[in-house]
Formats: C-alpha cells, sequence, structure tokens
C-alpha cells in the first residue's frame, strides 16, 4: 500500500515512508486526484499566483511605470499593434497606452496580495478571540460572542466601507496613498473575522473537556500554552475551508471596493480599479478595458471558490 | 407570542443602541468636531466657546444620551461636505432608494418562489436545469459585475434601456416616485435587476430545496391519496410549509441587500442612501455616515419585528 522508503536519518531503523509518499497516499490526497474540477482550479490558482508574483519577469512593460507608456498607443484593439511604439497589444491597451495584459497581472497581485493578508488578519483574529471565547468563558465569552453576533448581522462591505471611512479620518492626508493598502487589508480582515471566532469556540467548548486538555493542566501548564499548543491544533480542520472560501470572498470584497472608489487609488490598482476605470469606456465601444480585468476578476475567485467546495466536502467526516 | 414579540424588540433596541454607540464614537473621536466648525481663522477663546456650546464638555453618558435624542429626531447634524443637514439629505434620497429595494425584494420573491416551485416539480426538466445553471453563475458573480453587463446588454449594445439615474420623477408631498413617468419606470428595470438577482437566485435554490424535502413527507403522501388535485398539493400544502426557511433566510439577508444596494446605486448612479453613504466615506463626511449607519440599524431592528410577525400568519403552531 504506501510507497515504503528508508527514513533518510536512519535513527528510526523501522521502514517508515518518506513525507511526500504518506502525503501523496492519504484520503486526501486521494480525493484530490479524483477530483478533475479540484484539480482544475489548483492548477489555475497556482498558475495564476505564479503569473503575478512574477509579472515583472513576463509581461512586455511596466504599467505604472509612466516612462515605458506611449499615449499614441491609447485604444489599441487587442492583438493589434500601437500606433506610437509599434508593440503588439495582446489584450488591447487602455487610454493611456497601458497594455491590459500587464495591467490586469500588477492589479491581480494587488487583489491577490490584499486578499491573503487581510484572510490571515481575520484568521489570527478570529481564531485568537475563538481560543479565548470557548477556553475561558464567562463575562469574556459573552462580550466577544455578542460582539461577533453584531458584526454578522452587518453585511461584510459596510463593515469595511467604515473602517475604511474612520482610517481615512484618522489618518493625515499627505498618507492615504502609502497607507491603502494596509487599510484595505485592515477593513477587510476586520469585516471577516466572526465567522472565525464563531468556529474556533464551538471546537474548543467541545475540546476542553476532553482529557488530554486536563491531563495538560494538571501537569502545570499554563492556560495560554493549553490553549496554543494543545487545543489550536485539534480545531484547525474546519479554519481551513473558511480561510479558502473567504480569500475569494476577500478578493471580490476587494475589488468591490476598489470598484465604488473606496479602495485603491489608480496609481497602484487592483483588478477592481481597473474595473472601475474601464467602465468610462463602456459607452463609447473600447470593451477591452474593461472585460478582461472583469474576466481575471471572475477566474480567481472561481478557481478559488471551487477548490474550497472540495475542501470542504473533502474534509467533512460526515461524506467520507 | 407576547414574549415572543418582545424580545425580538428588545433585541432590535440593542443593536440600535450597540450601532448608536459606534456612530457615536465616530463623530466623538474621528477628527475633531471643533476645528472642522470653526474653521481656520478661529481664536482660542472661540474653540472653547464652541467646546461648550457643543456639549464637548460634558460627560461621556450625557452626551451619547443627547446624541441618542437627537437622532431619535431624526437630527445628525450638519454634513461636513454639502453644508446643509443631514437630514434633508437623507429624506431627499430615502425614496429612491426605497423604491429600488421593495421592488427589487418583491421581483426576487415573485420569480423565487415560482423558479424554485417550477424547478423542483420538474426536476429533471431541461429547462429546471438550466434556471439552476443559471443561479449558480448569479451567486458566484460580484454584483457590479451583473450590473455592468446588464447596461452592457441593454443600454450600449441593444439601447433599449438608460443605464444611469432616475429618469423624470413625480413628487407627492415629499416622496418623489419614478414609477409614474415612463423614463422613470425604464430606469428602474436595470437597478431592480442588478439587486434583486441575488436575492432571487439564493430564494429560488431554497425553496427547490424546502419543497423537495416536503414533497416526500407523509402528508403529502396522505393528500395524494384522498384525491387532491396534484397542484393544490402542491401550492396549498406543499408550499405554504416551505415558506418558514424562506421567510427566516429572506430576513436575514436583508442585510446583504443593503449592501448590494449600495452597490447597485453606484453602478447605475442612483441618487439613493448608499451612493451618498458611499461619497461620505469617500470624503469622510462623518455625521452622514453615522446617520447611514442608524439609518441601517434601524431597518435591521423592524425588519426583525415584521419577519417575526410572517412566521406567526404562516405557522398558526406560533400562536398559541
Amino acid at each position: 500500500m504506501a510507497v515504503q522508503s528508508v527514513s533518510e536519518t536512519g535513527e528510526v531503523g523501522k521502514k517508515r515512508a518518506s513525507l511526500f509518499a504518506r502525503a501523496w497516499d492519504s484520503d486526501i490526497a486521494y480525493s484530490f486526484r479524483s477530483s478533475p474540477v479540484a484539480v482544475g482550479a489548483a492548477f489555475v490558482t497556482i498558475v495564476i499566483m505564479l503569473a503575478t508574483a512574477f509579472a515583472g519577469f513576463i509581461t512586455p512593460q511596466n504599467p505604472f511605470d509612466a516612462a515605458t507608456l506611449n499615449l499614441m498607443d491609447g485604444f489599441t484593439p487587442p492583438g493589434e499593434a500601437g500606433a506610437g511604439s509599434g508593440m503588439t497589444f495582446s489584450l488591447g491597451a487602455d487610454s493611456q497606452g497601458r497594455d491590459m495584459y500587464s495591467a490586469i497581472l500588477y492589479g491581480s497581485r494587488v487583489s491577490l496580495l490584499i486578499g491573503l493578508a487581510s484572510t490571515i488578519f481575520s484568521l489570527a483574529l478570529g481564531v485568537s478571540l475563538g481560543l479565548i471565547a470557548g477556553y475561558v468563558g464567562g463575562r469574556i465569552e459573552a462580550l466577544i460572542m455578542r460582539i461577533a453576533d453584531v458584526q454578522l448581522s452587518f453585511p461584510a462591505i459596510l463593515v469595511a466601507l467604515l473602517v475604511f471611512g474612520i482610517a481615512r479620518g484618522l489618518i493625515h492626508p499627505s498618507l492615504h496613498e502609502q497607507m491603502t493598502f494596509a487599510v484595505m487589508t485592515i477593513a477587510i480582515g476586520l469585516s471577516n473575522w466572526a465567522q472565525y471566532a464563531r468556529t474556533v469556540r464551538a471546537s474548543t467548548l467541545v475540546e476542553k473537556r476532553k482529557e488530554y486538555v486536563d491531563a495538560a493542566r494538571v501537569i502545570g501548564r499554563r492556560p495560554l500554552s493549553v490553549m496554543v499548543s494543545h487545543v489550536l491544533p485539534n480545531v484547525t480542520g474546519p479554519i481551513l475551508v473558511i480561510a479558502t472560501v473567504n480569500l475569494a470572498l476577500a478578493v471580490l470584497e476587494e475589488a468591490t471596493l476598489s470598484f465604488l472608489g473606496v479602495g485603491m487609488p489608480p496609481t497602484q490598482p487592483s483588478l477592481g480599479t481597473l474595473i472601475r476605470v474601464g467602465q468610462q469606456f463602456l459607452y463609447s465601444g473600447e470593451w477591452w478595458i474593461i472585460l478582461f480585468p472583469s474576466l481575471a476578476l471572475v477566474t480567481i475567485a472561481l478557481s478559488i471558490n471551487l477548490f474550497g467546495d472540495w475542501l470542504r466536502d473533502a474534509l467533512n467526516p460526515k461524506l467520507r | 407570542m407576547i414574549a415572543y414579540l418582545a424580545r425580538s424588540v428588545l433585541q432590535g433596541a440593542l443593536v440600535i443602541l450597540t450601532v448608536g454607540l459606534i456612530a457615536f464614537s465616530m463623530f466623538r473621536f474621528v477628527g475633531d468636531p471643533v476645528a472642522t466648525l470653526a474653521g481656520q481663522e478661529a481664536t482660542d477663546a472661540d474653540r472653547a466657546e464652541l467646546t461648550e456650546r457643543l456639549g464637548l464638555n460634558d460627560p461621556f453618558p450625557v452626551q451619547f444620551a443627547r446624541f441618542l435624542g437627537n437622532a431619535a429626531q431624526g437630527d445628525f447634524g450638519i454634513s461636513y461636505r454639502q453644508a446643509r443637514p443631514v437630514s434633508d439629505l437623507l429624506a431627499e434620497r430615502l425614496p429612491a432608494t426605497i423604491e429600488l429595494a421593495v421592488l427589487s425584494a418583491i421581483f426576487a420573491f415573485v420569480f423565487g418562489v415560482g423558479f424554485g416551485v417550477y424547478a423542483a416539480i420538474n426536476r429533471h426538466g431541461v429547462v429546471a436545469n438550466a434556471i439552476m445553471v443559471i443561479s449558480l453563475i448569479g451567486v458566484s458573480l460580484p454584483t457590479f459585475l451583473i450590473g455592468i453587463g446588464l447596461i452592457f446588454l441593454f443600454a450600449v449594445f441593444l439601447g433599449w434601456l438608460p443605464s444611469f439615474g432616475r429618469g423624470d420623477v413625480v413628487r407627492i408631498g415629499w416622496w418623489t416616485t419614478g414609477l409614474l413617468t415612463e423614463s422613470g419606470r425604464k430606469s428602474l428595470i436595470l437597478p431592480v435587476l442588478t439587486l434583486g438577482f441575488f436575492q432571487l437566485t439564493l430564494i429560488m435554490r431554497l425553496v427547490r430545496a424546502e419543497m423537495l424535502e416536503t414533497m416526500r413527507t407523509e402528508y403529502v403522501r396522505f393528500a395524494r391519496a384522498r384525491g387532491i388535485p396534484e397542484r393544490r398539493i402542491q401550492y396549498r400544502h406543499a408550499l405554504r410549509n416551505t415558506m418558514v426557511p424562506v421567510v427566516t433566510i429572506v430576513g436575514l439577508q436583508l442585510g446583504s441587500v443593503i449592501a448590494f444596494a449600495i452597490v447597485t446605486e453606484t453602478v447605475f448612479q442612483w441618487p439613493g442612501l448608499g451612493a451618498l453613504f458611499v461619497n461620505a466615506v469617500q470624503f469622510v463626511d462623518i455625521p452622514v455616515m453615522a446617520a447611514y449607519l442608524m439609518f441601517v440599524a434601524l431597518v435591521f431592528a423592524i425588519v426583525n419585528v415584521v419577519t417575526d410577525l410572517i412566521y406567526v400568519a404562516i405557522d398558526p403552531r406560533l400562536k398559541s
């Protein structure tokens, strides 16, 4: 069954499958291999992430370096050569002669970075609060869960808009542009933590009654160390699923905020900003300026979502 | 039943108080109201006098109580940006938003329930499956892209419908309506479709799932055995029993309707509250933000109570 290979260190003495072979043989990996949708979605996600990470090497121009732009190339349709520079614009050029293909890759990078950063932020916040609520209990639990209730009854976009507005008011106007990335991350992160907190609290309540937690407490571990090194590893399963789905949501939320004009400025655009800019040219027939960023956004969100769907089913013991 | 209603009223009051506290803190701590109102040429004495007159020297609870009292009378101060009373701005824009929200809710409910029942009864039909696929797309596309797509198809490509604004409106007292003129009605179509689409897909999927479940129950089989016509069983017996969860979800989803209204209004430049709020966030217009927040909380509280009342109307068992 398992691929038998001697471990590198040789200390164990017994035959033990390598980490990779064990991972390859696990239930999850099997379920992954046999689901074409999951493989496809993961493949597309990874390709997009790599392409955005190395955007500087695989794009014909740096779309936000004004020196490389040629105004004469403006509104070049997809696949044609620009009137100014003569280079071919595979996905067309916008009003300033910016290559849409390059702009989309750079924009996707901003979108994905904000998505990832805000997901990590809300995960860290939600998991810590959920652990504390579940483990400590009492008034602290009641307070945290009440806040989570109020938060969950308000739509994420509304919360993010509000946080963004407040941050704008608190930060000096001259710093607005540099701080937008951080503000967006915090605004989106703060609008999504409650779900983690609820889930982690529920599993913590179950885990903390188990004997291994009592044992850890009896041998004198402090509450913090019990929480982090004993309870936490046992409540991570569902968190992973929420985080995947949340990543797609965060990317879409960022796009929506930027589309509303309450997000990334045109100097460091995300996909939402590109769509917002492209909307101006919808009526005059330059459809490529809006179509391709929209397709990129939908592809990213859809592939992450499909992967998340598979992960949810794969980690759900009831469906095994 | 009275206790049941009292509880939902109490919960609503609690939400309003919490949101009020957030709104008040924004007023008090984001930006400096004295500096904003006094202008640059004010002397220290002017400022001190203004601080006293605005009541900013009073203890926090006193100020908070005063804020709530003013808010209850619809007084939210003066917009920083437009230099007009916030209550006037809200009153001006309220009809546009209510018209949009109510029409799209009716649209979503009628078609959502209709399609849902149809898809459940003709489970394996081609049309039913097509509806389900379209609904899946509707769930995964962000609202603003649906709006842009509709604009492109119906306003730019076909040229049938206007793409922005409310068209000509008729003034009845302080209320304005677009329903009485042709251009007003035409302008409503695309925003209503955009806002209603997400709700529609949600209601439809829910009704279908619930109907499939109910049609398998004993009492439906019994009704068939008694020779009651199939159509009457479907609509009188089964549909009525699927309505309780549907009403719950529709009530809970109201939050997302508000969020989607913000986006829809921006896409279609609809002169409603959501667009006002987005503008307020862009320009850190705290009084408008606070007022909008309180408005949303109020709507939430009212919808919660109404949802509870509808339960009682649908499910007679709750009357006892």
